[in-house]
């Protein structure tokens, strides 16, 4: 090891508090790449294997009742790679001790051997016994939310009858990794449960011998999926076939797509932001303490060494510091990541995690650390070395102060000597001044974007739950049934209001754009399922035309006044043209809304409701949930209520993790970059501030001279923080928008200040550990010696 | 005469320009012999340290020529002004500028690190007396002992010649009479050229030759016939 070497990590032990702070920068970066891409690779490549290993389907489509033969032909569809035909009904469960009423899809299983495809993870007990209709496997979630295992019992209406069931095993699917029931928005494993049954018993039932009521496929290997799907319709359409999908419009498919689409858009997002952000503040603050190590270069330079070897030396310093960064944020990265990960697969119901080992992520988070922190250091080394070694090793000139003002205008007069000092060092450095306040309006931006998220949330909340859909209960129906069911649902205890809700799916197309959606028909004075316009008031849908989901129309390219082509899926399968008359603020899902009647005109149809949303005397649920329960045509009820508390724990819980774990990293940042600046402020000055004692001034004023200009300086930093910090809102907000959820950009003022009051925070923080620097420090000893 | 080290003809350094232009040194003409002690007297700012530095390599002329030997300076890289100073040149400044996170011994090694044929480090610092408090870091060392650091560092590459600019200046007499006693003993075991840079007058008594120093010029040189001891001097 070289004296130099030696020099090198003295200079960070004696340095270590500040070489901690830009390494805490780097490191907070680091980790943020590093937690984001991990847990979203490791996500990712968890559901990869759990849908190859567990054969999900591609393919999916419903019938009323197809023949087993029919499924010979669908194998027979070119592109087809395997078929699983089985039948699948929903139902309402009555479960002992449970008032609220909980649903079910039941699932018929292969009566020899595993289904062919959507296979199930079994994770207690058995499979039930051919024949045996009391038997079920229920998914895992659902049997841990209610504290069931084997031999548990509870009651489900099955086709119209109360049947008696024993659990005799748990089992988790890649079909049914997140489960919503009908009607609701949020996964509630205490009220949907997926059950499955032997065929035979489940046949039995619903009289489905030797026919099938569902169908998946598996496809080949570059099969185009739109013309297995066209002939799959073709094949199911005698049957009562209703249109087949892709995994796309699979709901678990779909959701689980959205939850790590979301992650991978924040895993996009934040991490260039914030490394962008640290590489600009190492560069700065390496800039600066390079600079400072002015006259130990010309010593250096003196005694011969070659500008070659001291720019070496000094880089040296700045990897050293990049390590320490990488290795501490690479560590404090992989935790979190794999905290995450874990916290995601347990949502997910995951069987299994497969951990994404990510070195490309430390060689990119740490290549672009160690550019900015090396090009920061030559930028110093390049004004330093070009130096003769007799300047450098001299203190620099002292720099030209200007008046800021003509000298007839006695400034002092109104400011002290210490205020004016700081006025002119501010003037005197503009573009450092600037820079330094850049970083620390930087500081602020990040803190905000991580925490709007928040705020997006509570305003999705609101509009969702308390603006647009009001309704308490919705009751769904296993089969449409005629309006006059709307009454009878009225009659029911404790329903205060009633009304009826038509969904009709459809393929709605503009130009070569389609989507598979629904359209939801209800009153024209509809008062609990409103309507939200931008602006959020209700809109009064008119006898005609077509409202859409603003997403929609945006994906379709359509604006209100223009028309849409609908391929109606149910009934008459007819295609028709129809104007769009409104677009409509709405978070959740891209749908079609329309007045009922409108709705019924252009199905052909008598008036029919698919479900009945509902408002409830709140003081007679427990009537009512009585009463739901022995209504034998209904296939599940969802309760806006439970559906609001499911999504603060699920979803809300998810974002705001991810946001908290987001704004921890930005306040450590925050802090790495407030204490650099006055520690560095510090160094520069201190013969400066030596000189002030010398002559007179106590510690304390001292002090306040040095920090003063900090403070003016973050001050400055927050509004242009809070612009920028507005501006990374949308840029994520937009990366983040998607066909199952949204948010609108909406920052609360509580935001701004939180963000700031962390960087204030930051500050004074720094300031407490400066003084106690300043107070150790014997500041005339600096004027004594050039060391 | 044998042949100079220095050869400096009409050698100038101005600052600025036009009206704050400022002469340094203005038309210097000067030969410095093998192994002399030469003591530079003169006001701040009458151009000796600018003399100094430019014959160190730290700096360049104006105008004017400067050789080393046989080596010309005025036109040098910096690439061949680094080599220059590595090979021939040791310095020894007012304020010492050790590097405060080495020790004594390390901030000699420094300098032999870089070195052809240096002597070693321990050598050096037993030349100044220091050979007891090699170990000690900067801060635990007195001002003549940080000085006698530096003088050991300067020394330790065996240079032909060793420029010191108030080497004594921040020292108490007694120190500072212990740090030119360390001077002229290198001197005479190592025959180096010493040019040493001073305020203070009594220091004179010990050079070959003292050069008086205004306005960037040699106003007046002064021949001693006899050298005293370091020791015999008081101030």
């Amino acid at each position: 090891m070289t004296v130099l070497d030696i020099k090198l990590f003295r200079d960070v032990r004696r340095l270590w508090a500040q070489v901690f702070a830009v390494a805490l920068v780097i490191g907070g970066a680091v980790a943020t790449l590093v937690l984001a891409v991990g847990s979203h690779r490791s996500l990712e490549e968890t559901r990869i294997a759990y849908y190859e290993r567990y054969g999900f389907g591609d393919v999916f489509a419903q019938a009323k009742r197809a023949p087993k033969a029919l499924a010979d032909r669908i194998r027979e569809i070119p592109g087809v790679a395997a078929v699983d035909a089985r039948i699948a009904k929903p139902a309402l469960l009555d479960i002992p001790g449970f008032s609220e009423p909980a649903s079910a899809q039941f699932v018929s299983l292969p009566d020899s051997g595993e289904p062919h495809l959507n296979r199930l993870y079994m994770r207690s007990g058995r499979l039930p016994e051919p024949g045996r209709s009391e038997e079920i496997v229920v998914n895992e979630p659902f049997a841990r939310a209610h504290g069931f295992s084997e031999g548990a019992r509870f009651s489900a209406i099955l086709n119209g009858k109360k049947r008696e069931l024993v659990i005799v095993g748990t089992a988790l699917s890649p079909e049914f990794v997140y489960t919503v029931g009908p009607g609701d928005l949020m996964p509630d494993d205490r009220r949907y449960a997926i059950v499955w049954m032997s065929e035979k018993a489940l046949a039995g039932v619903y009289d489905l011998d030797g026919a099938f009521s569902a169908v998946s496929l598996k496809l080949q290997p570059g099969a185009s999926e739109r013309e297995v799907i066209a002939r799959l319709d073709a094949l199911l359409d005698p049957y009562g076939g209703q249109a087949a999908h892709g995994r796309k419009d699979q709901t678990s498919h779909a959701w689980l797509d959205h939850e790590l689409d979301m992650l991978n858009n924040m895993s996009r997002t934040l991490p260039p932001i914030f490394l962008l952000v640290a590489a600009f503040l190492v560069n700065l603050t390496l800039t600066r303490l390079v600079a400072l190590e002015r006259e130990q270069i010309g010593l250096f330079k003196a005694l011969g060494y070659s500008d070659r070897s001291v720019v070496l030396h000094y880089l040296k310093f700045v990897a050293l510091i990049v390590a320490i960064g990488i290795l501490v944020g690479g560590a404090a990265g992989t935790w979190l990541g794999l905290r995450v990960t874990a916290l995601f697969g347990d949502f997910f119901h995951f069987p299994f995690l497969v951990f994404a080992k990510a070195p490309d992520l430390y060689v990119t988070a740490g290549a672009l650390s160690a550019a900015a922190a090396a090009v920061g250091a030559l930028r110093a080394l390049r004004e330093v070395v070009k130096l003769p070694p007799a300047v450098a090793m001299q203190p620099p000139a002292p720099p030209v102060y200007r008046r800021l003002l003509p000298a007839s205008i006695q400034l002092d007069r109104f400011v002290s000597q210490p205020t004016l000092m700081m006025i002119r060092n501010i003037a005197r450095h503009p573009v450092r001044a600037a820079f330094t306040t850049l970083g620390m309006a930087l500081a602020t931006a990040i803190l905000v974007v991580s925490l709007f998220t928040r705020d997006s949330m509570e305003h999705l909340i609101d509009v969702t739950y308390f603006l647009a859909d009001r309704q308490d209960a919705t009751i769904g129906f296993a089969e449409k049934r005629i309006a006059n069911v709307v009454e009878q649902v009225r009659r029911l205890p404790g329903v205060l209001a009633a009304e009826p809700f038509r969904e009709v799916p459809v393929r709605i197309r503009h130009g070569n754009v389609e989507r598979r959606i629904m359209i939801s028909g209800r009153p024209a004075n509809a008062d609990l399922r409103r309507i939200i316009d931008a602006d959020l008031h209700p809109v009064a849908l008119p006898d005609t035309g077509l409202a859409l989901s603003g997403m929609l129309a945006q994906i379709l390219g359509v604006r209100a006044g223009d028309t849409v082509e609908l391929d109606l899926l149910e009934g008459a399968r007819r295609t028709v043209t129809t104007p769009v008359v409104a677009t409509v603020e709405d978070y959740f899902g891209i749908k079609g809304m329309m007045d009922i009647e409108a709705l019924r005109k252009l199905m052909r149809e008598a008036p029919v409701v698919n479900s009945v949303s509902l408002s409830l005397d709140e003081s007679r649920t427990e009537d009512f949930y009585a009463a739901v329960k022995s209504m034998p045509p209904v296939g599940g009820v969802a309760l806006q209520r439970v559906s609001l508390v499911n999504f603060r724990k699920t979803v809300a819980l998810l974002v705001t993790t991810m946001a908290s774990i987001y704004t921890g990293l930005a306040a450590v940042i925050a802090f790495g970059v407030v204490y650099n600046n006055a520690r560095i402020s510090l160094s520069e000055r201190a013969r400066e501030l030596a000189s002030l004692r010398v002559l007179g001034f106590t510690r304390g004023e001292v002090l306040r001279i040095l920090l003063l200009e900090l403070a003016i300086l973050t001050l400055i930093a927050q509004p242009p923080g809070w612009l920028m910090g507005y501006g990374l809102a949308w840029v994520m907000k937009t990366n983040l928008a998607g066909e199952l959820m949204r948010v609108r950009l909406v920052v609360e003022h509580s935001t701004y200040v939180i963000a700031t009051s962390v960087v204030v925070l930051a500050a004074i923080a720094s300031a407490a550990i400066i003084r106690e620097r300043i107070d150790k420090l014997d500041l005339v000893a600096v004027l004594k010696t050039r060391d | 005469m044998s042949q100079p080290v220095f050869t400096a003809k009409a050698l100038t350094k101005t600052y600025g320009s036009g009206e704050v232009m400022v002469h340094a040194l203005n038309k210097v003409d000067l030969e410095i012999a093998e192994k002399e002690v030469v003591v530079l007297l003169g006001p701040s700012g009458s151009g000796k340290t600018t003399l100094l530095n430019i014959m160190g390599g730290l700096d360049r002329p104006t105008s004017g020529r400067l050789s080393f030997r046989d080596l010309d300076l005025t036109d040098l890289e910096d690439r061949e002004l680094t080599k220059y100073r590595r090979d021939h040149i040791g310095f020894v400044f007012q304020f010492y500028n050790l590097v405060p996170s080495l020790t004594a011994y390390e901030n000699v090694a420094l300098v032999t690190e870089v070195a052809h044929d240096p002597m070693r480090p321990d050598e050096a610092l037993a030349l100044v007396g220091l050979e007891e408090r090699m170990h000690h870091f900067p801060a635990q060392l007195s001002g003549g002992e940080q000085q006698r650091v530096a003088i050991a560092r300067a020394i330790a590459k065996r240079p032909a010649v060793l420029l010191c600019d108030e080497p004594t200046g921040a020292l108490d007499s007694k120190t500072g009479i212990r740090v030119i006693e360390a001077l002229l003993g290198v001197n005479r075991q190592l025959g180096t050229t010493t040019i040493i840079i001073t305020h203070n007058a009594s220091i004179q008594e010990v050079a070959d030759r003292v050069l008086f120093f205004a306005d960037g010029r040699i106003s007046r040189i002064q021949t001693n016939e006899t050298r005293r001891q370091a020791a015999e001097l008081t101030w």
